[in-house]
């Protein structure tokens, strides 16, 4: 009878410890809170912020988590999946939060910005950006648009004066830094994503906004001529070698490292690339005044403005079990103040009116107004399309970047992707 | 007869507790057995049936499975060439370590198998890297393959000797598997090896010396007497070689992501994609079971092929 009493003990022993694990105990209330900003300064901020709003409420305790990009993306689906959502958490807006919308997982806070008019402090476009079906689920903080970030030190020396405006200039100007042993552009082609900005920037300049609209409302096609000759134009930036060794395995702060230590002359990417530089440098200074800026060159012959602008911005939106205290932070999250202490640190081109005076990046400030001036704005494909077409529009032009895909079959895997998934 | 009735009076007695005893046995064996039942039912049981139902749907992993389509996503796995490259891949894999993994581990124990000076710290050195979790692993070998010669190891050696060129290494197409193959080799031969040392020891030593006393070579006793006596060993190694080949994930999911454009996609880092970058769980689900399929078929027939040869070893 002892050993069975004591079988039974030890076996009951097991299962409480695995129940009690699993319950996580409770303080008055706790807002999760999960953003992607491992830079040092801009990490800095969010804590700080969060600091005081603790400070001044003091019966709710914030707990963050900081992840790099890739991670956080991938964390965020497997808790989507088990419905544990965090409260407040990094969002691009468009297809993946639309799906997630969809689903349920997400608070709607509609309600909470049309009063004491929380709404009308944003600038309308960026906060439309995490709105689905008339329903609020989050709020901008920052918006911009992809360009050529360059160094403008490594230009000079192979006697550059001028940025490029066109595709024929782009591709010359590559060949005077490559014939001075210079590596053009960097890229971090293993993500998928900063290569698929190549793709994408061409069809914008190529085709336009009708080609776009059509594709995704299905009245057109993704093997529509636009599409398939931006496919050809990249090839022609391929084939002409600009990038550095190994840039098929390359992630984004490796890119980053190459122009943060002054190793690579140009970099297309979106507003948050200067701090990145930064962090990834040797020396954490990044290239400092010798950063330049310029708009993605005209496509000669291209049905697309040269104003127009493929970027997006960065936000939170709120999980489906976020407190109130969430709503009320993040509204403490995108006042004026904050939005310039964001601004001042280059973590946010910001979005509330008023708060573009803490911008004091001069090159940041031109992607400011590059993407106030924009007719045509056009969300990344990832962000814009469902999630499952955006990862097929990455993972094809990889595919162009490694000379194992024509253009019309990158355009077709882009078409059959989104046939399943716009329906 | 009062003796008789008295002996059986006994018998039934010491029966009776016989079978309180015995019941009381099986009781503590099922109670000891339940959690880890219970836990793996939750864990591996169900979840194996979840996947097969959701792979019969078309659904993005958020909110119930509704779009039932069959047999689709099966369809669609059999013709699409990625997943027929991740199988390629796998088979590749699978040779490689047979014909060129396997056979080194062997030279290996049979060389520090012996008493030579220092087998112990070659055993622990050879074994050093199977302790590491997969992760370190793969995050040290990425530090080693940057292509950056000014970063990465390999590369800056290369550097230094003449004629030889610098390589894009995981981020080169055709290099990138048979880059992998060699960490996979540098982290599993450890775990061989030490399954053939094992076996060695367990040639009695008498046969040997037998052997010795006829006068054969070096070559004939490791062919005629070392090799045929650890058929047991071999067929463990060669089973768990497979078996791991087949489910070969983080180290390839961290250093390529089964990139550049799929050169070193395996059906772990397909599944992986199509489950958690693309949101397509029902697909994602159905390689997951296919995976389940050929492993399982696998075992049962190697299993079954090797068995009968078991006793003859």
């Amino acid at each position: 009878m002892k050993k069975f009493i004591l079988s039974l003990f030890l076996v009951g022993i097991l299962l409480v410890s695995g129940i009690l694990t699993t319950l996580a105990s409770e303080s008055p209330v706790t807002i999760s809170w999960w953003h992607i900003q491992t830079e040092t300064a801009h990490r800095a901020v969010w804590q700080d912020l969060a600091d005081q709003y603790m400070a001044k409420n003091p019966n709710v305790k914030i707990e963050i988590t900081v992840m790099e990009n890739e991670n956080f993306k991938a964390k965020l689906t497997t808790v989507m999946q088990s419905g544990e959502v965090p409260d407040i958490f990094q969002s691009w807006g468009g297809g993946t939060m639309n799906d997630q919308a969809e689903a349920g997982l997400l608070k709607d806070i509609t309600a909470y910005l049309d009063k004491d008019g929380w709404r009308k402090t944003f600038s309308e476009g960026a906060l439309g950006v995490y709105a689905y079906k008339g329903k609020n689920y989050g709020v901008p903080r920052d918006m911009g648009m992809v360009g050529f970030w360059y160094n403008k030190d490594l230009f000079a020396q192979v006697g550059i004066d001028n940025p490029p405006a066109t595709w024929t200039e782009l591709l010359d100007d590559i060949k005077k830094l490559k014939d001075s042993g210079i590596t053009p552009i960097a890229v971090g082609e293993g993500d998928k994503w900063p290569g698929a900005f190549y793709w994408e920037y061409l069809a914008v300049r190529i085709g336009g906004e009708d080609a776009f609209v059509a594709a995704a409302s299905r009245e057109g096609s993704f093997t529509d001529p636009a599409f398939v000759e931006a496919g050809e134009k990249l090839l022609e930036l391929v084939d002409a070698d600009p990038f550095q060794l190994g840039f098929l395995g390359a992630t984004w702060p490796d890119e980053a490292t190459l122009m943060g230590n002054g190793e690579a002359a140009m970099d297309l990417m979106g507003q948050w690339a200067p701090g990145a530089f930064r962090e990834n440098s040797l020396d954490s200074q990044g290239l400092g005044d010798k950063t330049g800026w310029f708009k993605f060159p005209m496509v000669e012959g291209g049905a697309g403005g040269p104003n127009d602008a493929l970027g997006g911005g960065n936000g939170f939106i709120v999980g489906k079990n976020a407190p109130e205290e969430a709503v009320d932070f993040l509204k403490f999250l995108s006042s004026v103040e904050s939005q310039i202490a964001q601004a001042e640190v280059g973590l946010s081109v910001p979005v509330v009116k008023g708060a573009e005076a803490g911008l004091t990046d001069s090159t940041l400030k031109l992607v400011q107004q590059g993407a106030a001036v924009a007719e045509y704005f056009q969300l990344y494909y990832d962000q814009y399309l469902p999630p499952a077409t955006g990862s097929v529009v990455n993972d094809a032009v990889q595919g162009l970047f490694a000379g194992t895909l024509k253009p019309e079959e990158v355009a077709q895997m882009v078409e059959d992707s989104a046939a399943r998934e716009l329906k | 007869m009062k003796k008789k009735l008295f002996n059986k009076d006994v018998q039934i007695l010491q029966q009776k507790s016989n079978f309180t005893w015995q019941l009381r046995d099986n009781m503590t064996i099922v109670l000891f057995l339940l959690p880890a039942f219970i836990f793996l039912s939750i864990f591996l049981v169900y979840p194996i049936f979840r996947s097969a139902h959701y792979s019969l749907f078309n659904w993005n992993g958020m909110g119930p499975a509704v779009d039932y389509i069959g047999l689709e996503n099966f369809k669609r796995l059999f013709t699409d060439r990625i997943f027929i490259k991740a199988v390629q891949n796998g088979i590749l894999i699978i040779v490689f370590s047979l014909a060129i993994q396997l056979p080194l581990a062997m030279g290996l124990a049979l060389i520090v198998g012996r008493n030579i000076p220092g087998r112990a710290f070659f055993r622990a050195v050879f074994f050093m890297p199977y302790v590491l979790s997969e992760v370190i692993t793969a995050v040290m070998w990425l530090i080693l393959y940057n292509p950056n010669p000014s970063r990465g190891f390999l590369n800056a050696v290369i550097n230094i000797i003449p004629f030889l060129e610098p390589q894009a290494w995981l981020a080169d197409t055709k290099l990138v598997l048979p880059a992998i193959f060699v960490v996979l080799t540098w982290k599993y031969i450890g775990l061989h090896m030490l399954l053939y040392i094992t076996g060695l020891q367990n040639i009695p030593k008498d046969i040997e010396e037998a052997a010795l006393i006829d006068g054969v070579n070096n070559r004939q006793m490791v062919t005629y007497i070392t090799i045929p006596l650890l058929a047991g060993t071999i067929k463990t190694s060669v089973y768990l070689s497979i078996l791991g080949s087949l489910q070969v994930y983080a180290l390839v999911w961290i250093m390529t992501r089964g990139g550049p454009v799929n050169a070193s996609e395996v059906m772990s880092t397909y599944m992986y994609r199509y489950s958690f970058v693309r949101f397509e769980l029902g697909y994602g689900s159905a390689v997951a079971i296919l995976m389940l399929l050929i492993s399982l078929t696998f075992s049962i027939i190697y299993l079954r092929l090797t068995r009968q040869t078991e006793y003859l070893a």
